[in-house]
């Protein structure tokens, strides 16, 4: 009984896990521009993965196997991950639409336009999302 | 009993995830930004893992899971390297 029941517990988080990666890809293929974009696999798939990681961890004990903290380590480094990864994908992202328009903050454009406006940019030679013109920082002979 | 409820959730979730990689691939070609294709890459990695672990609880072996730890480090690593080339036109500074 017992065991049917640890049984059954696998077996739906096996299925939500499943489930959520799926809905964070879909998340990704369907959604308009990249900041809408960015929720599914963040959210969405990370807990999916979190789930059947979570889902492999009770099943080996359940079969008699040692009980390894390999799964623990992984679902950890994700969810400590996701988010700065995530956040490195946005200032990418804000950093290539400024440098492709070619333009500093416009918000009555933007709202024209339908888009996120663009944070201020702190000074003329440093900009929100590289924190220091790129160029400006190297030198020219090496 | 016990294990047919089990290998069913594992060949729906299986599927769920061979459709996600399919979804990711469709974004990682279609684009349309650099940055659309590094978040699709890092979703990709994300669920090669999920089914590497899938695989693991269906041949029952613990071998995978170093793979699935290894993926999961270089994918992180992927993902800040090419965020930081395109925000700084260098990895290394």
């Amino acid at each position: 009984m017992m065991e049917q029941a640890l049984d059954i517990l696998i077996a739906a988080l096996i299925v939500l896990g499943g489930s959520f990666a799926l809905i964070g890809s879909w998340g990704l293929a369907r959604l308009p521009g990249l900041m809408a974009r960015l929720h599914g696999p963040t959210k969405a798939t990370t807990l999916g993965v979190g789930g059947c990681l979570i889902a492999s961890m009770l099943y080996f004990p359940a079969k008699g196997m040692d009980f390894s903290v390999h799964e623990l380590l992984v679902t950890l480094f994700l969810f400590i991950t996701a988010p700065i990864s995530a956040n490195m994908v946005a200032k990418a992202y804000l950093h290539e639409r400024k440098v492709a328009e070619g333009r500093k903050c416009d918000p009555a454009a933007d709202a024209v336009a339908g888009r996120m406006p663009l944070p201020e940019a702190s000074s003329a030679t440093c900009d929100w999302a590289t924190f220091g013109a790129p160029e400006a920082s190297k030198p020219d002979t090496l | 009993m016990t294990g047919s409820v089990i290998s069913g959730a594992l060949l729906f979730a299986m599927g769920c995830v061979a459709l996600a990689i399919v979804l990711n691939m469709w974004r990682l070609f279609r684009g349309p930004s650099a940055a659309d294709r590094i978040l699709a890459l890092d979703t990709l990695v994300i669920n090669a893992i999920a089914l590497i672990v899938l695989h693991g609880i269906l041949e029952e072996t613990t071998m995978y899971f170093e793979a699935a730890l290894l993926l999961a480090m270089v994918g992180f690593v992927g993902t800040a390297a090419y965020a930081k080339f395109l925000l700084r036109g260098d990895i290394v500074e």
